[in-house]
């Protein structure tokens, strides 16, 4: 009967560790949900609320020592142009740019653009 | 009971032998790995389905597997604004551009080019459960070569069939977790969709640079 448990919770463990091999790398927030809702709900949520709802995202990301997903700083950066705050945009920009290099290429011509 | 306690070492050993990561022997990785990527541009997806929402509903659920699974996703709705300030309205058209124009405009080492085959409830004749059906390619941006390419579907039926099950709980609980204020529930299926459509395991894509399982692939 032990043996049949042990082995039971065994396999169960098993199975479990392979449905979730590892922690998430990143927090993620509302992200995802709004750029589904950015086009399949328009205008239901907006810009300024977009806006709150990701750096309350962040911030709770930083009080967790987490880190926000790839592309979350440009999203948030791309909001606040759309609202007309082009200080914070830029800054959300550079900080994408500061934790994934690997963006670059694609930052640095928004922002060549925007100072135009 | 003693064939229980069979069976039971069976599976455990089964399971220890094979391991979850296993790739299978069929897939052939060497290209993946001579140009392993840092970074994945999403395009657009096809849509094929008559579901005007397919397109973004499944592009928004991108990110997060990819993200996982150790790459830089670049931002998938500034992206999709990119094209079209660039003259690119429609996914059709964005898929056109040339692989080594999204290198040069974006910096992005692979681009993942997704075609949605289902998308939404079917007939009530076919059973009527909300299916989404969706495969993807994924281009060396540099050179063009196909580094891996894969299909996947989710269907709201598993759970209901299988509730019992350990399968049909995990997927239940995954559905009820994501249940949120989308009303769309073929954003919730989709979501499960690309995680099986964008994850590392048998047949999946390799790790990437952000994870922390990079190092031991690239050993293999």
């Amino acid at each position: 009967m032990q043996i049949t448990t042990t082995l039971s919770i065994l396999s169960l463990l098993m199975l479990v560790g392979c449905a979730a091999p590892m922690q998430s790398l990143y927090q993620w927030g509302d992200y995802e949900n709004q750029v589904y809702a950015r086009y399949n709900d328009p205008g239901k949520v907006p810009v300024e609320a977009q806006i709150a709802k990701l750096e309350e995202d962040y911030q709770k990301a930083r009080s967790t020592n987490k880190a926000v997903p790839p592309g979350f700083h440009a999203h948030l950066g791309y909001l606040y142009f759309e609202v007309g705050k082009d200080d914070q945009a830029m800054q959300s920009f550079r900080t994408e740019k500061n934790l994934f290099p690997e963006s670059a290429t694609y930052v640095d011509r928004i922002l060549a653009k925007a100072k135009k | 009971m003693k064939k229980h306690i069979r069976l039971l070492a069976l599976v455990v050993a089964v399971l220890t032998f094979t391991g979850c990561a296993t790739k299978q022997a069929d897939v052939d990785y060497s290209a993946f790995r001579q140009h392993q990527p840092r970074s994945i541009l999403v395009l657009p997806p096809l849509n094929n389905t008559s579901d005007l929402r397919a397109t973004y509903s499944v592009l928004s659920s991108t990110t997060r597997p990819l993200a996982e699974a150790g790459y830089y996703v670049f931002p998938v709705a500034l992206v999709d604004q990119t094209f079209k300030e660039n003259g690119l309205q429609n996914p059709g058209e964005m898929h056109q551009a040339s692989p080594k124009k999204l290198n040069e405009i974006f910096g992005t080492d692979a681009a993942l080019y997704i075609t949605i085959i289902n998308y939404g409830a079917t007939s009530a004749l076919a059973g009527g459960s909300v299916v989404v059906t969706a495969e993807a390619v994924l281009i060396d941006t540099r050179t063009s070569t196909k580094l891996w390419e894969g299909k996947a579907s989710a269907s709201d039926a598993e759970g209901k069939q299988n509730q019992n099950g350990l399968v049909g709980l995990l997927i239940q609980g995954i559905i009820n977790q994501i249940a949120n204020s989308v009303s769309d529930p073929g954003y919730q299926i989709g979501r499960m969709t690309n995680q099986r459509l964008l994850n590392t395991g048998k047949r999946g894509l390799l790790p990437g640079p952000r994870s922390p399982r990079f190092e031991q692939t690239q050993s293999q």
